[in-house]
């Protein structure tokens, strides 16, 4: 146990790729934490995906033993917190086991929307931040420019902001010592009865769940049979440790200390983010504030692509939701496209990860519909349903009106892409909430439904900026608006899986981008094939698809009937993979495309 | 039905797989060599009649075919010897058909006295288009003007001549194909061959199509227009389709090529030549070696130049009876069909003729006018479960 005066406890705040992943191998490398022969780039992020994406998606944690220039010995604990707009909820749970922050801003490229959201989530954690610019080894660097920003858009003092280079060193101890001398020690009672923040979870096949524990009061030891309070559940601890970075046991954790703990649980399920710990007998009685369950905003069914593959993905999709905790589904059935899961997250990224591991870890082929928000429909009969899909929408007559989630953006970007952006927000049915200028940068808050979000917000930034915004969200409560289904008809037969929630004056253009890719998509037919999109009995966009006209072999000879028997019988088998609608064979491929999340 | 084949009739197919070039749109078996050496060929397919006449034996044939490749470029006493081995092994009826394949430049046509002496009584010359331009485009060796005088030579010697010609080809609109058919009639005598271009792969069109280099393609649509202005002036002169491709006066329609539409017995000779063979009751496919070298040398070396044989099935025989048959305008013979002990089959004929793709009478079932153009998807439907 350390006592409190020489405990650090503390994050790193940054946009993606602004250098936090390499300061913080350069401060485990500088500290001895890890020989240098054993160091790979990056220690701390672990998943392919985290790495491929350069995100990290759950916490990880460093105990670094430090000896400062006054020649004590300190240790600092970093959490590495989950960088995505998605998992705010568990970077507000990390932020708020920990004192401070490093804000790491690239000084060649200055302030972006996820450092500010980060920042801002660290400030209401009441953190002592230490400002770093980073990168100072490129000729583009401007140190002052950007301390001068970051006083103006985050409203902190930079004037004494830290100058590093992360990649050749430069700055490496000044930090150290900040760490110890610029942010406050925890606090803490190790006389109090026992009480710790569960700060994260995740499953480990050899371990099972390992828990993330910051002790706030009390002592936690091994062979403690503890309880966690939101389900009133007890284990007992039969290992705890303390990451430095590999897995190191101790006999006790004290307050102020970040350590791990297994205690032979079996589902990450079980051990809910924010919640708080303590003793079977003896505990405190009151958990500490703040904590809610995750709640999913985006839904979408996922389908196999090979209906036989059905039970495998049964099986991909318990595996991983024994692992988190946040991701909802249950089975659904789509005329379309068969059996299949409607599956919560808690936002886009959490979504493509999610998709992405079935499809990399299980190999299993997805079709994914298009991603739906959680509507509240209010019925005139006074009940209120949540909709998570809009093949479940009621009839018209009886509901009285909808709500749909909005979201707060923040959204910067360079003064010569405002006009872009603020026509894209603006066709999105945003309304503007603020308007500021730092530099030659603008930036912009909107209030937006999330349900446009979901659609191909992201791609549209991306593409209207050349990539030169950058985009941050919070949720931010219902609204009513005038929202309708829009179904989709194929020689008058509705298919399911292609209908959508969509605001009424938005109807026409997305019915009309949907039959004009769909009259693309499918192949023509023996006869015309209308191709509409309707709001209850109203189309509102057709197209029609033109019958095939022509379609014979030119040539057939003695040698051509073998190949042009199996040719057939290849067709055959391939007509299986088919979804039949009425009259109308649709390939798999058109379902795939016309979901495209980019519209 | 295990003597089917004999409501087809029985006839030789030998391939001779060199041309002088190789043209950029073609899939067929055929190779440029610098030197050929035509005695041993000639041993080598006088070996091979030998081995299939003898699992043949008394079987009539109607018809006897030099394909290729081209065929014309073989020497008349290599066809000599040839037809003579033929007509020691089988049987022939009083009118067989004897068909070979030229190419129209003088060197073939200067063989073509040769080849009637030796027995052949019908050529069918690549002509492929009446304007220098789309020659050149085609890869073709020849001009228009040289096709005429092969074919007024061959005209000469023979009384049945049929040309070819390849259409919906780069930049072809339905006007200039018109006219250019309409020439096309007037040289005609009793039979004429019409394929669409087909871009196959591995061919020089076929990589060219598939960088995006091969421009002027007519859509389905134009492709479709195309169709039907060679039904209808064919039609008028007389030459109405009796095949998807094959246009022939009454009565002078190719007795080799129905033999394969009719679902016939052939002996199938040559590199790459396919071959159906009932004996005892089973119907195979037969196949041989692609590569010229690798048949010429398989044949002397084990004196068998084939691949192993395949069993077809009931099954696979209906699918090629129909997609053979149903190519044909007079369609295929009901009774031959079974529809009766298939429900499967006897349901997709019902919903196809009730849509108006298919016709039948009390002994054949056909593909309507407006179902020929789109064979391939009635087919499709047909055979589907
Ligand atoms: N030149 C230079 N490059 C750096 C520095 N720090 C980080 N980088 C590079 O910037 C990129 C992003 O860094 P990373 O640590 O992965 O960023 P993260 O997304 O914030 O974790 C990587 O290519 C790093 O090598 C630095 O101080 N100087
Ligand atoms: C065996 S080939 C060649 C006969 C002869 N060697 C010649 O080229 O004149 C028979 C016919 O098939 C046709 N043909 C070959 N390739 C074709 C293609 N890709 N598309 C359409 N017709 C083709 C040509 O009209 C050709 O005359
Ligand atoms: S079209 Fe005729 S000449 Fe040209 S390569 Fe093919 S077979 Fe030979």
């Amino acid at each position: 146990m350390t006592d409190l005066a020489h405990i650090r406890n503390f994050s790193i705040v940054a946009h993606i790729d602004h250098g936090k992943s390499t300061l913080a191998d350069r401060l485990i490398q500088e500290t001895g934490t890890v020989a240098d022969r054993d160091m790979k780039a990056q220690m701390l992020d672990s998943m392919d995906i985290e790495r491929e994406r350069g995100i990290t998606i759950k916490a990880q944690t460093v105990r670094i033993d430090y000896k400062a220039q006054n020649g004590e010995m300190y240790v600092l604990n970093l959490i590495d917190t989950p960088g995505h707009v998605d998992f705010g909820y568990e970077v507000s749970r990390s932020m708020r086991a920990v004192e401070g922050s490093l804000l790491v801003v690239d000084s060649t490229q200055g302030v972006e929307a996820q450092t500010l959201a980060n920042v801002y989530q660290a400030l209401d954690a009441d953190h002592e931040i230490v400002p770093i610019l980073n990168k100072i080894d490129l000729p583009a660097s401007d140190c002052d420019a950007v301390a001068h920003q970051i006083e103006d858009v985050i409203g902190i003092d930079a004037s004494d902001a830290i100058r590093v280079s992360a990649k050749t060193g430069v700055g490496i101890k000044e930090t150290l010592e900040a760490i110890v001398h610029r942010l406050p020690a925890p606090k803490g009672d190790a006389t109090k009865p026992l009480k710790a923040m569960l700060v994260d979870s995740w499953y480990d096949s050899y371990l099972g769940v390992v828990v993330l524990v910051r002790i706030i009061d009390g002592i936690m030891r091994k062979n403690d049979r503890i309880m966690f309070m939101q389900n009133g559940t007890v284990h007992q601890i039969d290992r705890l440790g303390v990451f430095k970075p590999g897995m190191m046991p101790v006999e006790e954790l004290g307050p102020g200390e970040i350590g791990f703990l297994t205690a032979q649980i079996k589902q990450v399920r079980d051990t809910r983010v924010g919640d708080t710990i303590t003793t079977e007998k003896k505990g405190v009685t009151q958990a500490l504030p703040g904590f809610k369950p995750a709640v999913p905003v985006v839904f979408c069914g996922l389908f196999p692509v090979d209906s036989s593959e059905f039970e495998d993905l049964r099986d991909a999709i318990e595996k991983l939701a024994l692992n988190d905790a946040s991701f909802s589904f249950e089975m659904e059935t789509s005329a379309a496209l068969g059996f299949g899961f409607r599956c919560g997250f808690l936002g886009l990224l959490h979504l493509e990860v999610i998709r992405d591991r079935i499809e990399r870890e299980y190999n299993i082929d997805l079709i994914t519909t298009a991603p739906s928000v959680v509507y509240h429909l209010y019925m005139k009969d006074g009940t209120q349903i949540d909709l998570h899909n809009p093949a479940d929408m009621p009839d018209l007559t009886y509901v009285d009106h909808i709500e749909e989630p909005r979201i707060k953006a923040t959204i910067l970007v360079p003064d010569d892409y405002l006009g872009d952006i603020l026509k894209l927000c603006q066709d999105r049915r945003g309304v503007q909430l603020d308007l500021t200028y730092a530099g030659s940068r603008a930036m912009v808050v909107y209030d937006l439904p999330l349900n446009e979000v979901v659609f191909d917000f992201y791609d549209r930034l991306k593409s209207v900026t050349k990539g030169y915004a950058s985009f941050d969200y919070q949720l931010a409560g219902y609204q009513e608006d005038n929202l309708v289904k829009m179904s989709v008809l194929v020689n008058d037969e509705p298919v399911d899986a292609l209908s959508m929630m969509v605001h009424r004056d938005r109807a026409e253009m997305r019915g009309r981008a949907m039959v004009e890719k769909l009259k693309d998509l499918i192949p023509r037919h023996m006869f015309k094939i209308p191709i509409q999109a309707a709001i209850g009995g109203k189309v509102i966009a057709r197209e029609t698809l033109s019958a095939l006209r022509k379609d014979v072999t030119a040539k057939c000879y003695g040698g051509d009937a073998s190949r042009k028997r199996k040719l057939l019988d290849k067709q055959k088998a391939g007509k299986k993979k088919m979804r039949q609608f009425g009259k109308v064979d649709i390939p798999q491929e058109a379902f795939i495309s016309a979901l495209k999340m980019d519209g | 039905m295990p003597e089917d084949w004999q409501a087809g009739g029985f006839g030789l197919y030998i391939h001779w797989p060199f041309c002088q070039s190789k043209c950029p749109y073609c899939d067929f078996n055929s190779h440029v060599a610098a030197r050929i050496d035509q005695t041993r060929w000639t041993r080598a397919y006088i070996s091979e009649i030998d081995r299939i006449g003898a699992q043949t034996k008394g079987r009539t044939l109607r018809s006897v075919f030099f394909g290729g490749g081209t065929p014309s470029l073989m020497d008349p006493t290599t066809v000599d010897d040839i037809l003579t081995k033929v007509r020691a092994t089988w049987p022939m009826s009083n009118d067989i058909e004897v068909t070979l394949e030229a190419n129209p430049t003088s060197v073939d046509a200067g063989h073509f006295a040769g080849f009637k002496d030796a027995g052949v009584n019908r050529i069918s010359m690549g002509i492929q288009a009446l304007n220098d331009n789309d020659l050149k485009a085609l890869g073709r060796l020849h001009t228009v003007a040289e096709a005429r005088s092969a074919f007024e030579i061959a005209r000469g010697l023979f009384d049945r001549v049929s040309f070819d010609l390849i259409y919906a080809r780069q930049n072809q609109d339905v006007a200039a194909w018109r006219s250019e058919l309409n020439t096309a009639l007037s040289m005609a005598v009793d039979h004429l061959s019409l394929y669409q271009l087909t871009i196959e792969t591995g061919t020089a069109f076929g990589d060219r199509y598939a960088a995006g280099r091969l421009n002027g393609l007519p859509d389905e649509d134009r492709a479709a227009d195309l169709w039907d202005v060679t039904q209808d002036v064919c039609q008028t002169h007389g030459f109405s389709a009796y095949e998807v491709s094959n246009h022939a006066k009454q009565g002078q329609e190719s007795r080799h090529n129905l033999i394969y539409w009719r679902y016939g017995d052939y002996v199938g000779i040559g590199p790459g030549a396919h071959g159906r063979l009932t004996l005892d009751g089973q119907r195979w496919a037969t196949e041989a070696p692609k590569p010229p070298g690798e048949w010429l040398a398989q044949v002397e070396s084990t004196g068998a130049g084939e691949l192993p044989r395949e069993a077809l099935s009931a099954d696979d025989q209906l699918t090629e009876f129909l997609l053979m048959g149903l190519r044909l305008t007079e369609g295929v013979d009901l009774r031959r069909l079974g529809a009766a002990e298939n429900p499967d089959l006897a349901a997709n004929i019902a919903r196809l003729e009730d849509d108006g793709w298919l016709e039948q009478d009390d002994l054949r079932l056909r593909v309507s006018p407006k179902g020929r153009p789109l064979l391939n998807a009635v087919l499709r439907t047909l055979l589907s479960d």
